[in-house]
């Protein structure tokens, strides 16, 4: 029996999510819910055959057969949320800047404990860039890490722009808690050029620079990692020594499924996110 | 008397100039001379604004809260503004200004993008600061498109809305009709801040304040990014020919210029090529300093750099993109 899924929250992120989980056919998604009859998410489930509620978490817990829940709603929404998928047995991934249960990379850290039933996933910006520090602060410590993630103006919803403080402070303590820095620094603009650019980060680390080559192996090693779950994550600029820093860039390219390729930004998040999801189900499948 | 609300930005965008290298005790001392000029208003820190110090734009000297403390302590009549570029800065930032008394926080986006500004203008005004809208870039935008951000920005609670050409890629007939159709759409008052590098800074500023705005900028000997700001001691001389009255005492302005400025410049404030080329292309006007830098490292032209970034329509902020474009260049150089 495949792990049963839902969805909460119909937004772009939810139709992103909805169309990989049907494409890669590992989750049975059972459920997309949402609070607004007239939302565009929700038809279009309905239109692929899955079973919606205007009820919105209320309709997910009434369900009682949903063994994985994506929360793609907000910070409030999900704080509200959590205690409640907790109670009901399960498990959450928090595509929400409310970060109630510990961050996930799935390139760094998807060895997270064994009773974790929420995990979060961060930020796109965070996604994107927090595996690159990882394999810099592997080879040599990483004093400090700043990150600059530039996105198209078309790809950033009113979620992200609305809660833009939120994406830049998650986004510094993922750089510090899962990539190792000792201290981070985030930074996002938006770019309205058209057509859009696709998602591009610049990772810049102060470290001890004498160690490049095997810094460079060591971020090669991650994007291939990450390329596993992100097949459009690719570097744009190998890692170089720029006096007493390190600057890498790296661009993402979007799957295309739900918005074009150039929201490589939303691809990446909902990509990771599901990759947590399939790891759970490999994990516990058989267990209940 | 006719009268018009000048805020200086030697302190602010003249950091660009020199790096960020003013140290808090250097930053104090000269905004003290300032508020005995009878500047009403100055804003301070990172020319990035508050927590823009890094390493895409450059490291600061001070820290943000220590130049806070420095200006904060030294000012009479003069007010404390600063600049927060949200995706930049953060409210935690702008706490720390509060905690020194700042007056008013700017909040900057590019003009196409003023709703992630809801958030700051909406804390400031709920903690009693004054709270301006800066539109940056807005020679990138349509007339109309301008008045739309702007009215957007007046909506969130913004006291006042700025058109800011920072490229300075902007001829007179441009910041006319922007400043009218931002005076048109909003009920508030309208600010212009300028860029020399087509060298119309002070023919700008006129023009704006010809088409209705009220508030405006200008830094001493013109000290900011690219070719500079509007420079202060010329527009208060030519504000007071043309019968304004700006409460600044011009030879104590020219006295700064002279006595304190200019010894802390690291080069003249003059359209260099590459100054012009960023005003003439219409990219950001701090790219300028990285994009001889990444020039140098990079084997290639910097006004190549410079034009590029602009037919790659770059908005402010996007220092690390200068890096790319230098090494995209060079790559092309090489197979020549």
């Amino acid at each position: 029996m495949k792990m049963k899924a839902a969805i909460l929250g119909p937004g772009n992120i939810g139709i992103d999510l909805m169309i990989k989980i049907l494409k890669r056919k590992r989750l049975d998604l059972v459920m997309m819910a949402g609070i607004d009859p007239n939302s565009y998410g929700l038809k279009l489930a309905q239109e692929k055959g899955i079973k919606t509620t205007i009820e919105g978490i209320d309709g997910i817990l009434k369900a009682g057969n949903i063994d994985i829940v994506f929360d793609a709603t907000g910070a409030k929404a999900h704080q509200v949320n959590a205690p409640l998928l907790k109670k009901a047995g399960i498990f959450a991934v928090d595509l929400t800047p409310a970060a109630v249960g510990p961050y996930c990379i799935p390139a760094v850290n998807l060895d997270y404990d064994s009773d974790v039933d929420n995990v979060n996933m961060v930020t796109c910006g965070g996604q994107a860039t927090v595996p690159i520090v990882y394999a810099m602060n592997r080879v040599t410590p990483v004093e400090y890490a700043e990150i600059v993630a530039t996105l198209s103006s078309k790809s950033a919803g009113p979620g992200t722009r609305q809660n833009i403080d939120e994406f830049t402070e998650t986004t510094s303590n993922a750089l510090v808690k899962v990539g190792g820095a000792k201290k981070g620094k985030a930074i996002i603009i938006l770019n309205p050029a058209d057509p859009p650019l696709m998602m591009r980060n610049t990772i810049y680390c102060k470290c001890d620079v004498s160690r490049i080559e095997e810094i460079v192996s060591s971020v090669n090693a991650i994007v291939t990692e990450v390329k596993k779950y992100v097949p459009g994550y690719h570097l744009k600029v190998a890692p170089y020594a720029d006096g007493e820093r390190i600057v890498a860039m790296v661009e993402v390219e979007g799957a295309g499924d739900y918005l074009p390729k150039y929201s490589g930004n939303l691809d990446i998040i909902t990509s990771a996110a599901v990759a947590v999801a399939e790891h759970y189900a490999d994990q516990n499948e058989g267990a209940n | 008397m006719k009268q018009i609300r000048i805020i200086d930005v030697t302190l602010r965008d003249g950091m660009h100039a020199i790096s960020h290298q003013l140290s808090a005790h250097e930053m104090g001392k000269i905004a003290q001379k300032l508020d005995e000029s009878g500047i009403g208003m100055i804003e301070i820190g990172h020319g990035d604004g508050i927590g823009g110090s890094s390493l895409q734009y450059g490291l600061a000297k001070s820290l943000d809260r220590e130049y806070f403390e420095a200006v904060s302590t030294v000012l009479k009549n003069c007010k404390m503004d600063v600049l927060l570029i949200p995706g930049i800065g953060t409210i935690e930032d702008l706490k720390v200004a509060m905690e020194y008394g700042a007056h008013t926080v700017r909040v900057a986006t590019h003009v196409t993008e003023a709703d992630v500004s809801e958030q700051h203008i909406m804390f400031a005004k709920k903690n009693g600061l004054e709270a301006i809208g800066f539109l940056m870039m807005s020679h990138m935008a349509s007339v109309e498109k301008v008045a739309e951000q702007a009215k957007l920005m007046e909506n969130y609670g913004a006291d006042t809305v700025y058109v800011t050409d920072s490229a300075g890629a902007m001829v007179p007939n441009d910041v006319k009709m922007r400043i009218s159709a931002v005076k048109e759409a909003i009920n508030i008052p309208v600010g212009f801040h300028a860029h020399n590098n087509l060298g119309l800074a002070v023919g700008n500023t006129i023009a704006a304040i010809e088409a209705g705005a009220t508030v405006v900028d200008g830094s001493v000997r013109g000290l900011g990014a690219g070719a500079g700001n509007t420079q202060l001691e010329a527009l208060v001389a030519v504000l007071n020919k043309m019968g304004y009255d700006t409460g600044i005492d011009l030879y104590k302005l020219m006295d700064i210029g002279q006595n304190v400025i200019d010894p802390i410049m690291c080069r003249p404030q003059i359209i260099s090529n590459d100054a012009l080329a960023i005003g003439y292309a219409g990219a950001y006007g701090s790219f300028l300093l990285h994009a001889r830098r990444a020039a140098e490292k990079f084997g290639v032209d910097s006004r190549d750099i410079l034009l590029e970034l602009g037919r790659l329509k770059t908005v402010g902020g996007q220092e690390d993109l200068i890096i790319d474009v230098a090494i995209e260049l060079s790559k092309k150089q090489k197979t020549k």
